[in-house]
């Protein structure tokens, strides 16, 4: 789970660590109200976007006065902002943060990590924050130093001073971001965090480390044990995200929207990525990445199955299985038959093909379930075969459609 | 004989007395792998599908001489039990449970260092010794005894890859998944390492995929060991969409970038044949096969 800044900077705030103050708001006019109450002269107006690169593309803007920050903020709302790290179409803004405007002699970088190489949690700092520090890293690396942690008890441990020290800091800088370095690796631990960053991190004229930016990713998995970011989870999304992959995810399927037109169905992530390369490479374009957790009842899987058929964009589906010991070929043949006996295909217009190669664990069974709840369908004996069709199918299906809307034309 | 387990692996389940873990054991039993017991704390003493159940893995291990472990744990209580075995000396731990916290796997990483155990997974299809044991929910109906090893990030990639190797009539030595999570026991570059010292493997078959660095492993591990066995590889994702991305500490670690094409770039530098898709897997590790063995035969 990605949170916001303004709920990362909540979260970090409660271990110690130095935050401007703040507000988030929704409209204008809050904006105006949330800069005049945290007086000051300057104020920073940032998009709240789950996405690095925000500064670069236009998403954080200063103000001067109360009702500029106000004008900034109307800007800002409603706007999508794309930035590198954003999904093709750019993240909408819906709130944004008002803050008041800090100075900084120097900008820092701090992050704590799980580098999944080593298996263990990494302390990264440097002296040269900022947007662009994964360019300035790439040309000079050593701009960025690193150590590993070790976790005990309830706490990660690394020789902190000498990271801050490594990064050229010294005296009471050198003390207070070794303070702070601890500090981020005990949320690490305490919120099973798999990221936290503060970029930039800003030491001021007296000697405070203040944390401008801050990004926080919790470890999904982790939930179970925190009844409180559960709820954050819960409320967010409910507000913000795609309600195709959160229904999805509810019905223990991971889903991701695409922009082509044939709709994928497959079971395993490794397994719905390379059907996603044989589709491209057979010059198709798939509309969805969808893999089907082995947790995934029939009934779930029926769901799944419906959220493809309902987008409009699809014109042929594509169902690739290779059934395991944990979710056999016939819960997802019987899926689909749920899904077809429903009644979910409601207009002929709907009358996709669907294309089917099962294999593994009870497919024989699978295809008599197929055949026994009357799904219309093209079996094919091979993945391969299966992908091929369905591009043939989705393109002669586009043709037609063409066609039938020339016709109407005319 | 296979890599990590043979006729001598005696086998214990954790959590073996749970609804999944049963269906399974019952499965592995049916395989003919030697399971000698089950752990469920607070059901010492009683008896699961006619084998002993033990409080512990160590009174397991006392009793039955236990040298392998198969995690059936539910993920809150799973870093704990994989952490039992490996304090208990168990030599292989394979553990299956899904969304197992990734602090929790960090401590697991931890207790296995200068210990004497092997880890596979978690969030692994298991160990598949095609004729010899099974260890593990993979499917086996496709499965033949035979000569490719085949290691993998992914379970369901797995079981079509395994299919393909058989009708392509080679079979397996043995077929590992070493977890999808981003934090595991046994790594890509681990399984080449055994396989080529397996005598009974004449190739290999790595299935990779977008993120984490355990093919760049591999590939270094691949330059390092030069193996005389023809290895094929396939890593899924290179049309994957683009996900959000969270700052740029990702970047700062060993993972980098971890695309497709960069992870293909340095198998191929190592000198790895890429299956250009995963339909044609089987037949790649034919045709290498088939010009390795031409080559020692008529060596130039």
């Amino acid at each position: 789970m990605d949170l916001h800044e303004f709920q990362a900077k909540e979260l970090l705030e409660r271990f110690g660590i130095d935050i401007p103050g703040g507000r988030v708001v929704e409209s204008s006019a809050d904006a105006l109200r949330a800069a005049e109450g945290l007086g000051g002269r300057r104020f920073v107006v940032k998009a709240q976007i789950r996405a690095g690169d925000r500064a670069r593309h236009g998403g954080v803007r200063f103000a001067d006065s109360p009702r500029t920050a106000a004008v900034e903020a109307g800007g800002l709302l409603g706007r999508r902002i794309v930035t590198p790290q954003t999904p093709e179409g750019g993240a909408l803004v819906k709130w944004v943060y008002v803050e008041e405007a800090v100075e900084a002699i120097q900008q820092l970088y701090a992050a704590v990590v799980l580098d999944r190489g080593s298996g263990r949690p990494l302390a990264l700092a440097s002296a040269h924050g900022g947007d662009d520090i994964e360019d300035r890293a790439e040309r000079d690396p050593a701009i960025v130093q690193s150590i590993p942690l070790t976790v005990r008890d309830n706490a990660a441990d690394g020789d902190f001073a000498g990271l801050a020290g490594r990064i050229g800091l010294s005296g009471a800088a050198l003390a207070s971001a070794a303070q702070l370095l601890r500090q981020l690796a005990q949320a690490f631990i305490a919120l099973d965090a798999s990221l936290i960053e503060v970029n930039p991190l800003a030491l001021t004229a007296s000697g405070r480390l203040i944390a401008l930016d801050a990004k926080l990713s919790i470890d999904d998995n982790a939930l179970f044990r925190h009844a409180d970011l559960r709820a954050l989870r819960d409320y967010m999304e409910r507000d913000e995200s795609d309600p195709v992959e959160l229904e999805a995810q509810h019905h223990q399927i991971n889903y991701i929207r695409m922009t082509g037109d044939i709709g994928v169905l497959v079971n395993g992530a490794g397994l719905a990525l390379a059907t996603l390369d044989m589709v491209c490479d057979a010059g198709g374009r798939p509309a969805n990445f969808m893999d089907i957790r082995t947790t995934a009842t029939s009934l779930d899987i029926a769901r799944g199955f419906r959220l493809i058929l309902d987008n409009p964009a699809v014109r042929s589906i594509l169902v690739n299985v290779h059934g395991g010991g944990m979710q056999p070929c016939d819960t997802i043949a019987e899926g689909i038959g749920i899904a077809m006996r429903r009644g979910y295909l409601r207009t002929p217009a709907r009358d996709v093909p669907i294309i089917i190669s099962m294999a593994g664990n009870h497919a024989e069974f699978a295809r008599t379930v197929l055949a026994n709840t009357g799904v219309p369908h093209i079996a094919c004996s091979t993945p391969w075969e299966a992908v091929q069709k369905a591009v043939t199918c989705a393109r002669a299906e586009s043709s037609s459609w063409l066609s039938s809307l020339v016709a109407k034309r005319a | 004989m296979a890599i990590l387990v043979g006729r001598e692996t005696r086998v214990i389940c954790q959590g073996m007395t749970g609804r999944a873990a049963t269906f399974h054991v019952r499965r592995m039993l049916n395989y003919g792998t030697r399971i000698v017991g089950g752990v469920t704390p607070g059901k010492g003493g009683r008896r699961h599908l006619d084998l002993p159940v033990f409080d512990t893995v160590a009174e397991a291990v006392a009793a039955t001489g236990a040298n392998a472990s198969l995690v059936f744990v539910p993920p809150d209580r799973a870093a704990a039990a994989m952490i039992e075995a490996i304090r208990a000396g168990i030599a292989l731990v394979v553990c299956v449970t899904e969304r197992v916290p990734l602090i929790d796997m960090v401590r697991v990483r931890q207790a296995l260092d200068g210990s004497r155990t092997r880890l596979v997974g978690p969030n692994s299809q298991g160990v598949l010794a095609p004729g010899v044991a099974q260890l593990g929910v993979m499917a086996t109906t496709s499965a033949r005894k035979g000569g490719i090893g085949i290691a993998s990030r992914s379970a369901s990639l797995t079981s079509e890859i395994v299919a393909q190797i058989t009708r392509a009539g080679l079979g397996q030595s043995a077929t590992v998944g070493v977890g999808g999570d981003p934090v595991h026991g046994l790594t890509l570059a681990q399984c080449v390492e055994l396989f080529d010292a397996d005598n009974e493997t004449e190739g290999m078959v790595l299935i990779g995929e977008i993120g984490g660095s355990d093919e760049e492993q591999a590939a270094e591990a691949i330059t390092r060991l030069r193996p005389r066995k023809p290895i094929v590889a396939l890593v899924a994702g290179r049309h994957a969409p683009r996900l959000r991305r969270m700052g740029h500490a990702g970047a700062f670690t060993s993972e980098r970038a971890g695309s497709a094409h960069s992870k293909i770039e340095v198998l191929l530098a190592a000198g790895v044949l890429i299956a250009p898709n995963a339909h044609n897997v089987g037949e790649l590790m034919r045709e290498a096969l088939r010009s390795a063995r031409n080559s020692a035969a008529h060596p130039i």
